[in-house]
């Protein structure tokens, strides 16, 4: 057992867990933040998307140790305060960007890390870089049209 | 009038807790004293288990306990049954062979559990089950249905010789050859239809606990249909009897139909919590949905479709071998017959159509129904004929199946449907109009200056939804009516509770049935909430699947909505002294037509609850309750078309351009039906171009992941241009005919026809992979080369 200390979504914490405690099993089972999840188990469905020091990271590719002393932004913290929403996540309910909602957290933080990126290299966020962009998360109820809207939608609500 | 009723793109109302992170998925359960299930699963496709030494596992620390199949069964929990039982040909029923939860002396396939271990955490009772040793005795495997039915093939359950389960037939054989004998040109196909796994994300998940003091019992699951669950698990597995068990489908991500069978790990978290007193979760892993989920589709098929002088179809005769896997799922049997074979006559006026079809074991996971089960199997047998029967005959694929077309309505087919309505003409039209079908030669010359092969594919898809109606299901074998039940609860206060049987699991039925109630009663939806997937709160109902929750489950409300609205006229004529036929509910009120005489809508309800006013007569309260039974099934119809460009460098398939023209009957709301839409055509491109379920010849499942198996992702897939263009379903009373399955039905055969057109190649098979497609067109080169 190792006490993991690291900021989530603005607070302090600090669990002692097992050395090869997985990030998302931190966040999910230790903290209790169950908007992370899991889909897969080869880190390729981006349901545990989370930000690590302002970066997207499947969160089950980590073990928490490795985010000790981090900052991390899980789904339940991405809004600006308790009774708002993050521009992203209206896009996805404002263009009925999600279905069964599984996929969604990983969906809405990969989004907005993108839009982060691409804003921070004047790139531009066209249809084809959101596609790309969306490679490493699937989901099965929307086939996409609609993610790829809110995506862009949330972009520039964001600007 | 509120702008939230039938027809308004209201946006959804469960979406808040989705895009917050405060959904409740099964796995986001904690019960006090849990503990956490793993499973020992077979990691041979067919062997007899010789031994089970626990031992090492059981001094492990954290572990609870062992259990095995010898326990389960001597505890009396009984084996997983069919639901639907098909008889061969010759009177004799289906050769059904028996299924424990643990397997007790033979496994059947590879992830076949033969033992459970329960620890305190997850890790420790992961590392337990691998500490369990079983003692196998190998036995030759088979996995295909090509090998299966060979002589001297492995027999994988004593009761099913040759590992047949059943030989079935409908349509009139002799008829059917006798037109064909008199046709003109004749169109033959082998077509396989490949195995799939459905994948919903969120894995399967169960939470049980056994409460001793009550002698009760509390299951989280991830369920499309809790009280079918609660019913199978009580009648046939004798877990606990229905009024000791609750079972309750949270938040559930996605189904596709792997989530309505009562699985083996449901049955046995149910039993280890009363053997441990303890609450017990098992959550799958992906490695394990991929093992154990019910995969679907898997048919080999040859067919034959005659064409008079004229273009006219004379007869279609088709023979399918299904592989139904290892056991047989819960409707397992029903989805290579009655939800396949009785479309075959497509959109098409056929006086003769034959089917017979034979399915077997072998050693792979259950097969069952995932999204359109059976009828997308069977779009894409006559689909693909059509298109190619116009090739051959050199006509225009689109009016080909238009001098075809049923037109007169109610259509009698000759295997069992009635075609109740439909516009098959109109949605080709609409279709090939937004597809620019007119445009498509110039836009392959086009392609051809950059050295792309183009191509166009059609498909004109039908299917039976609404599913069912119970007599004529039960006349066909199914154990159970497919009728749904509603009850509306007007609270004191004029806000209003659905309990509805179906369950939502990405469907949108928080917002597309309180849209309902609001169109009815003139109320905001917000004061309209939607209760489902709990046995303790909502009366009996059948689940969602099938296309089914609006035209019956819907229907149900509807017509517990009539009740309710005939109870508010009496009260409200009762107090405003008016004739009931002079009330009308309107703008929050209930009013007297033309007068300025009105109550608000909470003082109906109110005046219900307090009773102080009532008629004479009349019991207190506002809630009614209704069951709705359809009449017939739905027919969901419509037009796809699908472009493509391939590279013949590579055999890479890109998709520029998809239409879909779909006929649902009434839309409630255009923008969750144009989602399901989207998700569907993708679902059915996946199939089309890269899903394949593949097993080794000795039933090792080669595609257990997704680095293996290939899910559609964002940058495979196009922005789709879908319409409406809708005759309303005379068969329910709100004219709906149902969208859930219409996209992975209608959209695979469009798919390969478009990619067959741009290569010049009829013998593609799915998944058209680019090595596939790659292949194909050598092959057409290698022809052109050999002339």
């Amino acid at each position: 057992m190792t006490k993991i200390s690291m900021t989530v979504n603005g607070k302090a914490r600090s669990v002692d867990v097992p050395d090869n405690t997985l990030l998302v099993d931190y966040i999910r089972e230790n903290l209790r933040l169950t908007g992370t999840h899991v889909g897969c188990d080869t880190s390729q469905c981006g349901a545990c998307v989370v930000h690590v020091d302002g970066q997207a990271v499947k969160s089950c590719t980590m073990l928490a140790a490795a985010a000790q002393g981090a900052e991390v932004t899980t789904i339940e913290g991405v809004a600006a305060g308790k009774d708002d929403l993050h521009p992203m996540q209206t896009a996805f309910k404002e263009n009925h960007g999600l279905q069964c909602g599984f996929c969604t957290p990983g969906m809405i933080m990969t989004a907005t890390d993108m839009v982060k990126r691409y804003k921070e290299a004047g790139k531009t966020l066209d249809e084809d870089a959101i596609r790309e962009e969306l490679e490493g998360n699937i989901c099965r109820c929307t086939g996409y049209h609609n993610i790829v809207k809110s995506i862009a939608d949330g972009a520039s609500k964001m600007a | 009038m509120t702008d939230q009723g039938i027809g308004a793109r209201v946006l959804r109302k469960e979406d808040k807790r989705f895009i917050t992170g405060k959904g409740k998925y099964t796995d986001d359960i904690i019960e006090p004293n849990q503990a956490y299930a793993a499973f020992v699963r077979s990691p041979h496709a067919h062997a007899n288990v010789k031994s089970i030494d626990a031992s090492a596992a059981e001094a492990m620390e954290g572990v609870e306990a062992v259990l095995n199949g010898h326990q389960l069964t001597g505890d009396g929990i009984g084996n997983i049954i069919c639901g639907w039982g098909i008889t061969s040909k010759d009177g004799s029923p289906m050769n059904m062979g028996a299924w424990s939860a643990l397997a007790t002396d033979k496994v059947r396939y590879v992830g076949d559990a033969v033992a459970v271990v329960i620890a305190d955490s997850k890790a420790q009772a992961q590392a337990a089950a691998e500490a369990v040793i079983v003692e196998y005795d190998v036995l030759p495997a088979t996995s295909n249905v090509l090998a299966t039915l060979k002589d001297g093939a492995p027999q994988i359950h004593e009761n099913a010789p040759g590992n047949l389960i059943f030989d079935w037939e409908i349509g009139n054989k002799d008829e059917t050859d006798a037109a064909l004998a008199t046709a003109h040109h004749k169109t033959t196909m082998d077509i396989t239809n490949n195995r799939l796994s459905p994948n919903p994300m969120e894995p399967r998940s169960a939470v049980a606990t056994f409460n001793e003091a009550d002698d009760h019992y509390t299951l989280y699951t991830t369920s499309q249909n809790p009280h079918v669950a609660r019913l199978v698990l009580s009648a046939f597995y004798n877990v606990a009897p229905e009024h000791k068990l609750r079972v309750i489908a949270p938040d559930v991500g996605g189904g596709f139909g792997a989530k309505i069978y009562i699985y083996p790990e449901e049955i046995v978290c149910l039993w280890a919590s009363m053997k441990t007193n303890r609450s017990v979760k098992w959550t799958s892993t992906r490695s394990e949905a991929f093992l154990t989920d019910a995969h679907g589709r898997d048919h080999v098929s040859t067919a034959t479709m005659g064409f008079d002088k004229d273009n006219n179809i004379v007869g279609f005769k088709i023979n399918t071998k299904a592989n139904l896997g290892a056991y047989m799922s819960l409707f397992s049997s029903s989805v290579p017959t009655y939800l396949y074979a009785t479309l075959l006559s497509g959109q098409y006026n056929i006086a003769n159509v034959y089917c017979d079809v034979q399915t077997y074991y072998t050693n792979t996971v259950p097969v069952d129904a995932y999204r359109g089960a059976g009828r997308p199997e069977a779009a894409y047998l006559i689909e693909r004929v059509m298109e190619t029967a116009a090739r051959e005959l050199g006509v225009d694929p689109g009016e080909l199946r238009r001098q075809n077309f049923v037109t007169q309505f109610p259509h009698q087919t000759p295997v069992i449907m009635a075609y109740d309505s439909g516009d098959f003409a109109g949605n080709l039209d609409e279709a090939k109009a937004a597809a620019d079908v007119a445009g498509f030669p110039a836009r392959k010359a086009e392609a051809a200056s950059r050295g792309k092969l183009r191509g166009l594919g059609y498909s004109n898809y039908i299917e039976a939804c609404g599913i069912a109606p119970s007599a004529a299901v039960g006349s066909l074998g199914a154990g159970v009516g497919l009728w749904e039940s509603a009850e509306v609860r007007v609270n004191p206060v004029g806000t209003i509770e659905i309990l509805t049987g179906s369950h939502s699991h990405g469907q949108g039925h928080e917002t597309t049935f309180a849209q309902l109630v609001s169109e009815r009663f003139d109320l905001p939806t917000e004061n309209i909430q939607i209760v489902h997937g709990d046995t303790d709160k909502v009366q009996f109902g059948m689940g969602t699947y099938g296309s089914r929750s609006g035209a019956v489950g819907m229907s149900a409300i509807s017509k517990a909505l009539d009740k309710v609205e005939a109870k508010v006229k009496k009260i409200a004529a009762h107090v405003l002294e008016a004739s009931e036929d002079d009330i009308i509910i309107e703008g929050g009120e209930v009013k007297v037509k033309g007068t300025d005489k009105a109550m608000g809508w909470h003082e109906v309800g109110l005046s219900a609850y307090t009773a102080h006013n009532l008629p004479e007569g009349m019991e207190p309260g506002l809630k009614e309750g209704a069951f709705y039974d359809p009449t017939n099934f739905t027919f969901p119809a419509g037009c796809y078309i699908c472009e493509v460009e391939v590279d013949p460098a590579t055999g890479v398939t890109e998709i520029v351009q998809f239409t879909a023209s779909d006929d649902f009957g009434t839309i409630i709301n255009p923008m969750i039906v144009e989602g399901q839409v989207h998700g569907g055509i993708t679902q059915g491109i996946g199939q089309a171009m890269m899903e394949h379920a593949v097993y080794d010849e000795g039933g090792q499942l080669l595609s257990g992941s997704y680095m293996d198996y290939c899910m559609p992702r964002a940058d495979d897939v196009p922005n789709y241009t879908v319409s409406h263009h809708s005759t309303v379903c005379p068969g329910n009373p709100l004219g709906m005919k149902g969208c859930g399955e219409a996209g992975a039905i209608g959209s695979p055969p469009a798919v390969i026809n478009a990619i067959t057109d741009a290569i010049g190649n009829n013998n593609l098979h799915m998944p058209a992979t680019p090595s596939r497609v790659w292949a194909a067109i050598q092959q057409v080169s290698a022809a052109h080369a050999a002339e």
